[in-house]
């Protein structure tokens, strides 16, 4: 089956400023792909060239084998943007329902969703009530309630205690299992090793793309963080034997 | 443009709106104390010898206007947060249509804008005794039309405002000429030639001429029509010019 997401040499510029430096890369369908990078590594801007809101300055990007932004994507993508896009004025159950609604999902649907990121005792609630985390999890269900095949998710799991965090993970893993691709950004390492796949970016560079366990053993550590800086300091270096062995990110450096 | 999102669209505004008493009380009761004030204002005046009553011409017109400046600036602040909340950017993402959205604020807040007009209206009419030669109905079609055109052109000027200090800014900017030029304090014909040439080209000279020719005439003139015809032809141009403001794609 073709790859849910194909980037070719994508580059962005945001003024005057190259964000994304001819970024290649594919995500096969039913994974779940860790976008893992500092903060302003360019994450968010791939994350929204591949949903499709990004003007692109070259390269191409495909989803679902479609261009990226394509009329018919828009019912088959969900974006969860980094700060929570739900209305503050609407409560928890409002809002889950409206997002279902643009999708043609029904209230039950809209219930579940809530009910999925553990928000059901709240769903009644104003969300310019709630905390920062639970308002984060509001629009994660405005995100899923249409069920869409391909999830973009912008760290969709900052500020979640750690036993909500671990119950989502376990969420995008049987998402992932029926078939869905999910992509989740995270800036912290620990759940880098929950992925299938990771691709690791940095000053809009992609350094490493491929599983965690191939990662690992490409730069000879066990510890996922510790591989990471070894990758980093290996391209910073510019040694490209140290990039090439990681797969297929060795081109996009 | 699809009619059941165009429906959700238009009730989840509602409901925002709904949630928020304190403008609901708001819009409702502010025309009616600025109204009382006015009527206060002009009681001991005498009317002009066979003429109409001050009140009853500044009444009218103000029942036009209230609708026009609120739902402007709800319309601005509401738009704008939409853009910078991100739920715009995600709106944009799904199956919903820029008209779904655009249509959606116009129905809402027209509604609101003529629920507004007929509570000021009623109070007008019953209380104040407000004399017109045409029906009250006509007075609240206008005044909801004028809601409207608001909504378009709050729509359109929230594209360039980037916070709600900027967006407040555009509501003297927007409303203030209109209501200098419409004809309320000097009547059109009597104002220089340059004067005039700006006012034919404000839409809320024509609603406020229509007004007039309902506070005139018994029945629905032409000269009505025609105005109204081009307010509904701003209103329209206004939705066009938001709609090429709303970007699926940004940098």
């Amino acid at each position: 089956m073709e790859d849910a997401i194909v980037l070719r040499d994508l580059v962005v510029d945001r003024g005057r400023r190259r964000v994304l430096h001819g970024i290649s890369c594919a995500v096969p369908r039913g994974v779940v792909a860790g976008l893992l990078g500092p903060s302003g590594s360019g994450k968010t801007t791939l994350m929204r060239a591949v949903v499709g809101v990004q003007t692109v300055g070259g390269g191409t990007v495909t989803v679902l084998g479609r261009p990226a932004g394509s009329t018919d994507l828009r019912r088959r993508v969900g974006y969860l943007t980094q700060a929570p896009s739900v209305y503050a004025d609407l409560t928890v159950r409002e809002n889950a329902r409206y997002f279902a609604a643009l999708h043609g999902r029904s209230r039950a649907d809209a219930d579940r969703a809530v009910a999925d990121v553990g928000l059901s005792a709240a769903a009644g609630q104003l969300v310019g009530t709630l905390s920062g985390g639970q308002r984060s999890r509001a629009s994660l269900a405005c995100a899923l309630v249409g069920e869409p095949e391909l999830i973009v998710l912008d760290e969709p799991t900052v500020g979640q205690d750690p036993v909500l965090r671990a119950d989502l993970w376990g969420r995008f893993h049987e998402l992932a299992a029926s078939g869905v691709t999910l992509l989740v950004s995270s800036h912290v390492m620990d759940e880098a090793s929950r992925c299938d796949r990771l691709l690791l970016i940095r000053e809009g560079r992609l350094i490493a793309d491929d599983t965690p366990d191939a990662v690992r053993a490409a730069a000879g550590v066990s510890d996922l963080d510790e591989a990471f800086l070894r990758l980093i300091r290996a391209s910073e270096a510019g040694s490209a034997v140290a990039a090439g062995a990681v797969g297929t990110g060795g081109e996009a450096s | 443009m699809n009619p059941r999102i165009l429906a959700v669209t238009t009730g989840r505004i509602l409901r925002q709106l709904r949630h928020d008493r304190r403008t609901v009380a708001l819009l409702l009761v502010v025309p009616a104390l600025l109204l009382t004030l006015v009527y206060y204002m002009y009681a001991d005046q005498p009317a002009p010898p066979g003429g109409v009553s001050t009140f009853d011409r500044i009444a009218l017109v103000m029942l036009g206007f209230f609708p026009f400046v609120i739902m402007f600036l709800v319309t601005s602040i509401a738009m704008l947060r939409e853009r910078t909340n991100g739920t715009l950017e995600r709106l944009l993402t799904t199956p919903l249509a820029k008209a779904d959205l655009l249509f959606g604020y116009g129905i809402a807040f027209g509604l609101a804008g003529a629920v507004q007009a007929t509570v000021a209206s009623a109070l007008a009419y019953w209380v104040f005794d407000l004399n017109t030669a045409g029906g009250s109905e006509l007075v609240i079609m206008i005044a909801a039309l004028n809601a409207v055109l608001a909504v378009a052109l709050g729509l359109f000027c929230s594209a360039f405002a980037r916070t709600e200090f900027q967006a407040v800014q555009f509501m003297p900017v927007v409303v203030a000429p209109q209501l200098l030029l419409c004809g309320l304090f000097v009547p059109r014909d009597e104002m220089a030639g340059w004067l005039q040439a700006v006012s034919d080209v404000l839409p809320l000279s024509y609603a406020v001429e229509a007004l007039q020719e309902v506070g005139a005439h018994a029945e629905p003139t032409g000269t009505m029509w025609r105005d109204l015809t081009v307010v509904v032809g701003a209103t329209v141009l206004a939705l066009v010019l938001a709609a090429a403001t709303l970007r699926r794609r940004s940098g």
